[in-house]
């Protein structure tokens, strides 16, 4: 009765990436090897030629239904230096009509024969609805849907993780702020019990963390303070605007009083810490710009991180699709 | 015309009786069970060895989605499912396009449900005009045009004085009133039970509190104004106990569940399929778990398909933006009956929930094989294995988990007033 799984449908019969929409039921092994080849295209990223051929002639679309010039430009340069053809689409969607509409677009994308769909969408589990229902051999990869993952943003903070503190064992973790409105802490809280840390925290108000994100494996703590104690990597999040609005929230100036990143409660972590954020930012409002700025942080490094992780995963993606074409082919092959 | 089921068994929680009985029809009633009366030839004669003679099932919620909305179905697609699941009486939802708000509207569907001619179709009138819980709607014209209950069905009570004063109306004329217990500043915009679930997807929760605050301020008015009172669709465990608590208390309340609410829980979301999306939505282990004993206890006295079909289009897409509901209303007696494999509750229980209890819900003669009743019954082979797929889909609605499944035990023949009803050429 229970329909495939998130596993079956992200993986190839090999066990390979073939889409890539959740780090919910991807092994360590999977998340080892996006990280290690990330960090092969890092080491590349500092020669004069920028370039590798791993999906000539592909046809790569960014189909995003929410904007986002940050996100959609990185996809952009990754997919660019691995040599695809890049078509940026940008589709605003009503309320009313946004089944229709996203469905009639996927069949119109379709008959371009492209080869893998990067998607951004308001609605969680969009990605799943589009991996289940577009034509088979074309990728689908999450580039944020709704509250629910955006598995290439957690990764390139754990490349940076790994490449500031080398390894995830022992490490304890602490993220700031609103949990429950976001994609990018769900998809990191999979990530680092994956990896093997030894805790993961996660501060703020009742009204940001409920209580239930225990069972994804996380300490909740609604205090800064003893939230921070001790721990090796500090997570900011982004506070949007909105959240005051809908009574989450008394005012920018109580959260910054309360769970504000600033020198001083940054010294209640262990003295090598280092700070990430996966911006934009707001200073004086999660962040004070001492820190922001300051030597604990990593925030910058993040960015040129996203580019190599995001080529990872295109790469891993395109090729899990082809090994399974080729299966097909043989295997229908055989049956002539 | 005469006709008389040999050799069948028959189950009848009415009378409590199981018994390989012969049963006698004459015209629309039953006339005797056991010994044919005196003078007795049947014109016809149907063999049911090896099958179930049960009452015809009887569904308190059901969508037949028309007039207004036929691309999902309609009174006869409809109507002819419940007669192939054995539904020989069913209640319809006010919600149609126009609402069921004045006499003409509940006419006109009685009109073609008896045109069809297939299941006896009692609507439930509008509890206020358009349902938009402003204004009282002609609750007495609705009742005599044959609403067996008034109901706001899941459209929202914001203003409490009107909520007051149209159960103080409906006491007045001692009619039913159908609650959907939902608070819907909490519950606006979610569309899975706020849990372990919904938090890790990501997907929009809907608390138990949306259930329980509006069931709290429905029974405190329910209390005051002593208006017979039920309760559709409960769907938490706090809510059943608090249904529980009321009843000890003396308060005359009767109570209904959605069959997938007994059957499934929030932990089929994992895969975003829009095929469980459901409103009030499927909720945890422990409230699966209480509503079973919710239904072992009494507190909950039937069990509904809460039938909502829908065309293809309205589950394809992400999961929040889906059309919520259910079309299993064909296959409610072999679905429902999964709930003993578990050993979850015995198949005399289930039936009294699909027979004699939502009758008693409605205070309506009807999910009885007794003598002198009308002849709603059903003929059903407990062991046949079938699939649920393609041509034997009576329903217009494309949206069930169950489609392409493997069911055991299928409905053979069903009766209405004597008149074989499904199948029939």
């Amino acid at each position: 009765m229970m329909r495939s799984e998130s596993r079956a449908l992200q993986l190839n019969d090999q066990g390979q990436l073939k889409h890539f929409l959740t780090l919910d039921g991807l092994d360590k092994s999977i998340l080892t090897e996006i990280l290690d080849r990330a960090d092969s295209f890092l080491s590349m990223g500092e020669q004069s030629v920028k370039k590798v051929p791993l999906l000539r002639g592909k046809t790569v679309v960014n189909l995003f239904f929410e904007n986002s010039t940050r996100t959609r430009t990185t996809f952009e340069l990754a997919a660019k230096r691995l040599s695809a053809d890049v078509i940026n689409l940008n589709i605003e969607t009503s309320a009313t009509s946004k089944g229709e509409s996203l469905l009639d677009t996927l069949q119109n994308l379709e008959a371009m024969q492209s080869d893998m769909f990067i998607v951004r969408h308001a609605d969680s589990g969009a990605p799943h609805f589009i991996a289940e229902h577009c034509t088979p051999n074309v990728a689908i990869i999450n580039a944020g849907d709704g509250r629910h993952a955006h598995p290439t943003q957690a990764m390139l903070d754990m490349l940076t993780i790994r490449r500031h503190k080398e390894k995830f064992e022992g490490l304890k973790v602490a993220i700031v702020g609103d949990i429950l409105h976001s994609r990018v802490a769900r998809s990191q809280i999979h990530a680092l019990n994956t990896l093997g840390v030894d805790e993961v925290r996660l501060i703020g108000p009742k009204t940001l963390v409920p209580e239930h994100f225990k069972e994804m494996g996380a300490e909740v703590f609604h205090e800064l303070e003893p939230g921070l104690e001790d721990v090796d990597v500090i997570i900011m999040l982004r506070l949007q605007k909105e959240r005051m609005q809908g009574a989450l929230l008394p005012s920018e100036s109580e959260f910054y009083r309360l769970y504000g990143l600033t020198e001083a409660s940054l010294a209640w972590a262990k003295p090598d810490a280092i700070v990430m954020h996966p911006g934009p930012i707001n200073r004086g409002v999660e962040i004070s710009s001492e820190v922001a700025d300051g030597e604990h942080s990593v925030i910058l490094n993040q960015v040129t991180n996203g580019i190599a992780v995001r080529m990872a995963v295109l790469s891993m993606a395109m090729s899990g699709q082809l090994q399974e074409k080729e299966q097909q082919a043989s295997s229908t092959g055989e049956t002539v | 015309m005469k006709t008389c089921i040999k050799n069948g068994r028959i189950i009848d929680p009415s009378q409590e009786l199981d018994a390989e009985l012969d049963l006698y029809i004459e015209d629309e009633k039953i006339v005797a069970l056991g010994d044919a009366p005196a003078g007795f030839v049947a014109d016809e004669t149907i063999d049911a060895s090896g099958q179930w003679v049960l009452p015809g099932l009887i569904d308190l919620a059901v969508s037949l989605r028309e007039p207004g909305y036929t691309q999902k179905g309609n009174i006869a697609s409809e109507t002819l499912a419940a007669a192939s699941g054995g539904v020989t009486t069913l209640v319809c939802q006010p919600d149609t396009k126009p609402i069921v708000d004045t006499p003409a509207v509940a006419a006109l569907i009685q009109d073609k449900a008896f045109e069809s001619g297939r299941a006896n179709v009692l609507p439930i009138g509008a509890l206020t005009q358009g349902l938009e819980g402003k204004k009282l709607s002609n609750m007495v014209a609705l009742t005599e045009a044959g609403c067996v209950a008034v109901s706001n069905h899941r459209h929202p009570m914001v203003n409490t004085k009107v909520l007051s004063r149209a159960l103080e109306y409906a006491s007045t004329h001692d009619l039913l009133v159908i609650f959907h217990p939902d608070e819907t500043s909490l519950s606006d915009g979610g569309c899975a039970h706020e849990g372990v679930v919904s938090t890790m997807h990501g997907l929009s929760g809907i608390p138990e509190t949306a259930e329980t605050i509006a069931l709290a301020r429905d029974l405190m008015l329910i209390e005051k104004t002593k208006v017979k009172a039920h309760f559709a669709r409960l769907s938490s465990a706090k809510a059943v106990e608090m249904v529980a608590d009321a009843k000890a208390s003396g308060l005359d309340v009767t109570a209904d569940v959605a069959l997938h609410n007994l059957l499934l829980t929030d932990n089929v979301l994992s895969e975003f399929d829009g095929h469980y999306h459901v409103l009030p939505p499927l909720r945890s282990e422990d409230d699966r778990l209480t509503l079973i004993e919710g239904i072992k206890a009494g507190v909950i006295s039937a069990i509904c398909s809460d039938h909502q079909p829908h065309e293809k289009m309205a589950k394809i897409a992400p999961f929040s933006a889906t059309e919520p509901g259910m079309a299993n209303l064909e296959i409610l007696l072999p679905l429902a009956m999964t709930l003993m494999d578990e050993g979850d509750l015995d198949f005399n229980l289930l039936l009294t929930c699909l027979t004699q209890g939502p009758a008693s819900c409605l205070g309506i003669e009807a999910g009885s094989l007794s003598v002198g009743s009308y002849a709603d019954l059903v003929l059903f082979d407990s062991t046949q294995r079938w699939e649920w797929s393609g041509s034997n889909r009576k329903t217009k609605g494309q949206n069930s988990p169950w489609i392409g499944e493997n069911l055991i035990g299928k409905v053979v023949s069903t009766y209405l007033s004597g008149q074989k009803v499904f199948p029939i050429n």
